[in-house]
């Protein structure tokens, strides 16, 4: 698979993905500076962590509108794979690729964190190697996560299972007491209803090499290997 | 034939929205003694200038970088003054 990692001004964690995509899984990966416009000879595009455009105005609002981004939106609609983690999971938001939008986390804090996170379904290219249901660890670390939509698109990403990623207990348990960020129904990442952009604030890519403590993010960038 | 105008744009947390940091302000205003204070919701204010051929222009102009980039429409309504400066 070949994998493009977008670069903002201000993003920072694009590194961190090629170290797993490259470093770790040995697959073609380059990064895209985000005025350039040809993407053609990438699979999977991943928009990284970080503060493009410093948040300015809102997260991702002028990142939504570089060069880069009317490439990735026809990318996605040719059915292609798209990937956009924290900075990235807002950028995808304001260009109106995924519903809803992030907002400040409920208490107002910056949270860097290391939680419990519940795999909703395999049935998605992008948890095909996780257990329906299993509970995973994923580091978090966000100051605008709290998922925001109208009940009417949130019971259309429930019906649809666009759902991939809720915020829960070590057992399981979906509630707001385990829920770091205030976000609807704790959800902590989401598909578009084609299923092929995927947008989640926890980083997978920071929990994918034993080295750091632990590697329950792998699976997600193996489940899109052929 | 072109007019200058300044305008003040208002983008306002809609209302449905969980507004947390109105909510510590307003948690704040309580502490100073302000007890009669309620709802206390935060928005911003964007200022600019824009040169247009007419009020009509200029107004259109600015629904649509209100619509595509100041104001998030899931999230968030505006309103705006226009005021043509002499």
């Amino acid at each position: 698979m070949k994998f493009g990692v977008v670069v903002f001004p201000g993003s920072n964690c694009d590194r961190d993905i090629a170290m797993v995509t490259d470093g770790i899984l040995n697959q073609s990966t380059r990064m895209i500076w985000h005025q350039e416009t040809d993407i053609d000879d990438l699979d999977v595009v991943i928009i990284p962590g970080g503060f493009s455009y410093g948040d300015y105005l809102r997260c991702g609002a002028i990142a939504r509108f570089s060069p880069v981004m009317k490439s990735i939106i026809k990318h996605a609609e040719e059915g292609k794979l798209v990937l956009g983690i924290c900075n990235g999971f807002q950028v995808l938001t304001e260009a109106g690729l995924l519903p809803g939008a992030l907002i400040r986390n409920r208490d107002l804090h910056f949270i860097c964190d290391q939680i419990p996170i519940k795999i909703e379904h395999n049935n998605s290219i992008w948890t095909k190697n996780y257990q329906s249901q299993e509970i995973v660890c994923f580091p978090i670390a966000h100051g605008e996560g709290n998922y925001f939509a109208q009940e009417d698109t949130l019971k259309e990403l429930e019906d649809n299972g666009q759902i991939l990623f809720r915020y829960c207990s070590e057992k399981g348990e979906i509630n707001a007491e385990y829920n770091p960020n205030g976000s609807c129904k704790n959800i902590a990442g989401i598909t578009n209803k084609k299923g092929n952009v995927l947008g989640m604030m926890p980083h997978p890519e920071r929990a994918s090499d034993m080295a750091l403590g632990f590697e329950d993010g792998k699976k997600l960038f193996t489940s899109l290997l052929l | 034939m072109t007019q200058k105008f300044n305008s003040r744009v208002y983008v306002t947390l809609r209302p449905s929205v969980l507004d947390t940091a109105g909510t510590a302000v307003e948690s704040g205003l309580h502490q100073l003694g302000y007890g009669t204070v309620e709802n206390v919701r935060i928005g911003k204010f964007i200022e600019l200038i824009i040169v247009a051929e007419n009020q009509e222009s200029a107004d259109k102009q600015l629904h649509q970088m209100c619509d595509q980039l100041l104001a998030n429409p899931v999230i968030e309504n505006y309103s705006f003054d226009l005021i043509p400066i002499d």
